[in-house]
């Protein structure tokens, strides 16, 4: 960047003391930053630093407590997502903001303050989209389409803007590692052209690639502003992370032993019309052996956990099998009884009733498992065995709360989620089956998650670990599979495996085949 | 006879499109009023007393439609601004629309009411069969079609039909667009409640031109089961209404010439075939997917 381009007065967006306060939360606490015209500037920081929050002011969806934004030196007090649209700011957002049941073009057309026809939109988009290198059908349902696709339309929706500033927030955290060089290469054009980016993210070696500029976020301070191109990836991640970055100790696992999770020849159709088919999936989880399943969001996951946990039985019984004994007619319980442990994706409202207390998730799911120590004649529950156990759990991951028994939806997402795998850890399960167990976690939570699966491995259970966080995978993982549009692929060991040949296999190449680009759409 | 059977076919299904049509709107918003039932039978009464009072059935029919949509505003303020569980709430509307409607109305039982007159086309309406069933109808009816072809034009032709469908499928996101969810779900609960008034006052001015206590006797719950059916698309509601206007005055005929059914069976059986097509649709899941607002009843607080 020209040094002269750095001063204050030519700054786009140059923010001062930006504060947001939540009750006694202070989210955001005197958060400056500035980007310069066709700078590309990384917004570093932990899950829970604080990050969502700012760009929340910065783009109308939040009231600030306090602080100014200077837009091209005027100070502008941005009400709504309008107004940020009308300044030229425009928004990708990663989660909600896409509309299921319309279609591509209709979604752009809502977020457009055009009076033009559908028709005319629709054919500006499919323009746009193919100039900038991602392609879409303005027809299709959102519903229907993957991940990476809703995020062209996101893209496209907020290009069409024609904004000067574009904040991006997380967008690689869903896509295939070729995906994203693509939308990398999409970022380089929109710098080219002049336009500032404002890159959320917490992949540290993609900010050091792509950014011009960083500010760091820690508990909704700013820690640091630095040129990441400076930077080693573990100095930012000390910025981030604070202390030393923690890490997942692990030793290697003994030779192969007994199956103790087969899952032969599992099809299933799709049950509703956003479902993903799952087509003779085949695979064995051994003794002391975690294996790791990648895979972009929506290839079928959610669905192959629902059979191999029993929400959803399979036709015939040997398609599951739990310590070489037929499970595929028998739901959770009947699984958790051949000590099997499950912990679903969503850990507020499906792993953990929302408005109950620990304890009672607790009980919810292992009454029937440690019905013994649990409950007295009659089915009534023994109180103080339960609130032992939850004690026990709480103090094994520890899990920070601020009253003895909480609400589980009183619980930050990282504490609940080492509550959640604790409880089902707190067993000793032999086979133990997880879906995505460190999504939006902060880090330290993270390790102690990981540690905890390691360490179950360790002690001679096979564990399952779905996920899409492929650093998370390679640290853990024995073996790595990976799933695509409802198939999966032959586990490829960990010491075998590249970041390079899994990404190909999450975009849907076959192995030894010739790179395809990901899902064009036609 | 046919033509007779035809006409009074209409006259049965007019007020259960008005009324479906309407929380149609207000579901496609994302809003479950369950108070349909409540909002129709003060639509009536208001209906009558008005017309019968001024001497003006069209003053009633306009009072109805300014009552149901008060009463849809006061279920609009207790679910969206204090956000109240809508069931709940829906029911409550119901139960209270049903009390109030019978104090309102006992002083006028009994009392010969005011009659909409019918449109009546010159020549045309003589014409044999369809004449009198196209042409010389009364005038709700007309509008009972225009209002569906207006509101299918509305949700998907209009930028502001598109602004609802958002609002009901995700209302997170529509916030984030920097919709106003609840204001739109406020102007989409107060057209239905204007719309089950209207049917209200169809019941007290055309159908049977009198007052009776609950008189509406289940349109309102038919006409929430109507949207069901048709999948939240406004051109099949006149598919359901006029399915269930028939097999209603099919069986009262059929009770007339002296079926060997007991009556009580043939009375229930518009309900049975509500039922019926009710589950014939869900099973195409499908269509029922991507319609069903996603977000229906599910209350929903901006954050600020």
């Amino acid at each position: 960047m020209d040094a002269t381009l750095g001063n204050r007065a030519k700054a786009l967006l140059d923010v001062r003391g930006l504060t947001k306060v939540f009750g006694a939360l202070k989210a955001c606490d005197s958060v400056d930053l500035t980007i310069g015209k066709g700078e590309i500037h990384a917004l570093l920081g932990e899950n829970g630093a604080g990050k969502s929050t700012f760009v929340k002011m910065l783009f109308g969806a939040l009231e600030p407590t306090g602080g100014t934004i200077y837009w091209k030196d005027q100070p502008v007090a941005i009400s709504s997502p309008g107004e940020a649209r009308g300044l030229g700011i425009g928004m990708v957002f990663q989660h909600f903001s896409l509309f299921d049941a319309l279609t591509a073009a209709e979604n752009i057309m809502l977020a457009l303050n055009d009076p033009a026809p559908l028709a005319t939109i629709a054919a500006r988009a499919e323009e746009l989209s193919h100039t900038y290198g991602l392609p879409l059908d303005p027809h299709a349902h959102v519903g229907d389409l993957s991940v990476g696709e809703r995020q062209r339309i996101e893209i496209t929706r907020c290009l069409l803007q024609d904004p000067e500033l574009i904040i991006l927030d997380e967008p690689t955290s869903v896509l295939t590692p070729q995906e994203a060089d693509k939308l990398f290469e999409t970022l380089e054009k929109l710098r080219s052209e002049g336009r500032s980016i404002l890159y959320i993210s917490h992949r540290l070696e993609e900010v050091k690639q792509l950014c011009d500029g960083a500010t760091v976020l820690r508990q909704g301070r700013v820690v640091a502003h630095c040129d990441p191109r400076k930077e080693t990836t573990s100095s930012l991640a000390r910025m981030m992370v604070g202390d030393e970055v923690p890490h997942v100790d692990r030793e290697k696992p003994a030779a192969a032993r007994e199956a103790l999770l087969a899952v032969r020849g599992l099809s299933r159709e799709a049950s509703h019309p956003f479902a993903v088919p799952l087509s003779d999936i085949n695979l064995e989880v051994h003794a002391g052996e975690i294996l790791g399943i990648a895979g972009v969001a929506g290839n079928g996951q959610g669905e192959f956990f629902e059979a191999v946990s029993g929400e959803v039985l399979q036709e015939r019984a040997n398609i599951i099998q739990i310590c070489g004994k037929d499970a595929g007619r028998k739901d959770i319980s009947g699984r958790r009884l051949m000590s099997a442990a499950f912990v679903p994706e969503e850990r507020l409202g499906h792993a953990a009733a929302p408005q109950m207390t620990l304890s009672q998730n607790l009980l919810l799911s292992r009454y029937r498992t440690d019905a013994l120590a649990f409950l007295a004649r009659l089915g009534v529950v023994r109180g103080r065995a339960v609130g032992e156990a939850t004690k026990r759990v709480v103090s094994t991951m520890d899990v920070r709360k601020s009253t003895p028994d909480p609400e589980a939806t009183a619980l930050s997402g990282g504490n609940l989620q080492k509550f959640v795998i604790g409880r089902e850890l707190d067993r000793a399960p032999q086979v133990m089956v997880v879906n995505q167990p460190t999504w939006g976690v902060d880090a330290g939570a993270a390790v102690r998650i990981r540690q905890a699966l390691v360490d179950l491995a360790k002690n001679g259970s096979a564990v399952l670990v779905i996920s899409q966080d492929l650093d998370e995978l390679f640290e853990i993982c024995d073996s790595i599979a990976v799933m695509h549009g409802g198939r999966i692929s032959a586990p490829i060991p960990v010491g075998e495996a590249t970041y390079e040949e899994i990404g190909l296999l999450m975009g849907g190449s076959e192995p030894g085949q010739n790179p395809r680009p990901p899902v064009e759409v036609v | 006879m046919l033509e007779s059977v035809l006409l009074t076919i209409a006259t049965a299904a007019t007020p259960l499109l008005i009324a479906a049509i309407g929380e149609l709107v207000a579901e496609r918003s994302g809003v479950l009023n369950l108070g349909v039932e409540g909002m129709m039978i003060m639509g009536a009464v208001t209906g009558f007393s008005v017309s019968l009072l001024s001497g003006s059935a069209w003053l009633g029919v306009v009072a109805a439609i300014v009552v149901g949509a008060a009463f849809a505003l006061l279920f609009g303020f207790l679910t969206l601004t204090l956000v109240t569980n809508q069931v709940a709430t829906g029911l409550a509307l119901t139960l209270f629309g049903l009390g109030v409607s019978g104090m309102i109305g006992e002083s006028f039982v009994g009392q010969p009411g005011m009659r909409l007159g019918v449109v009546d086309i010159p020549v045309l309406s003589d014409l044999p069969v369809v004449g009198r069933l196209v042409f010389g109808q009364d005038p709700l009816f007309y509008l009972s079609l225009l209002l569906t072809a207006g509101v299918a034009y509305f949700l998907f032709g209009t930028r502001a039909g598109l602004m609802l469908r958002a609002v009901g499928d995700n209302p997170a996101s529509a916030h984030a667009q920097g919709i106003s969810v609840i204001g739109i779900r406020y102007l989409a609960v107060m057209f239905g409640g204007a719309c089950a008034g209207l049917a209200g006052a169809y019941l007290s001015l055309v159908y049977t031109p009198q007052w009776v206590e609950n008189m509406t006797a289940g349109r309102g719950w038919i006409a929430l089961a109507l949207v069901v059916f048709a999948s939240w698309r406004p051109w099949r509601v006149i598919a359901g209404a006029y399915l269930f206007g028939g097999v209603t005055i099919g069986q009262l005929h059929a009770q007339a010439i002296g079926v060997a059914i007991p009556s009580q069976m043939l009375s229930s059986l518009p309900y049975v075939a509500t039922i019926v097509v009710l589950v014939v649709i869900s099973q195409n899941r499908r269509l029922t997917m991507m319609n069903t607002p996603a977000s229906l009843g599910r209350p929903f607080v901006p954050d600020r």
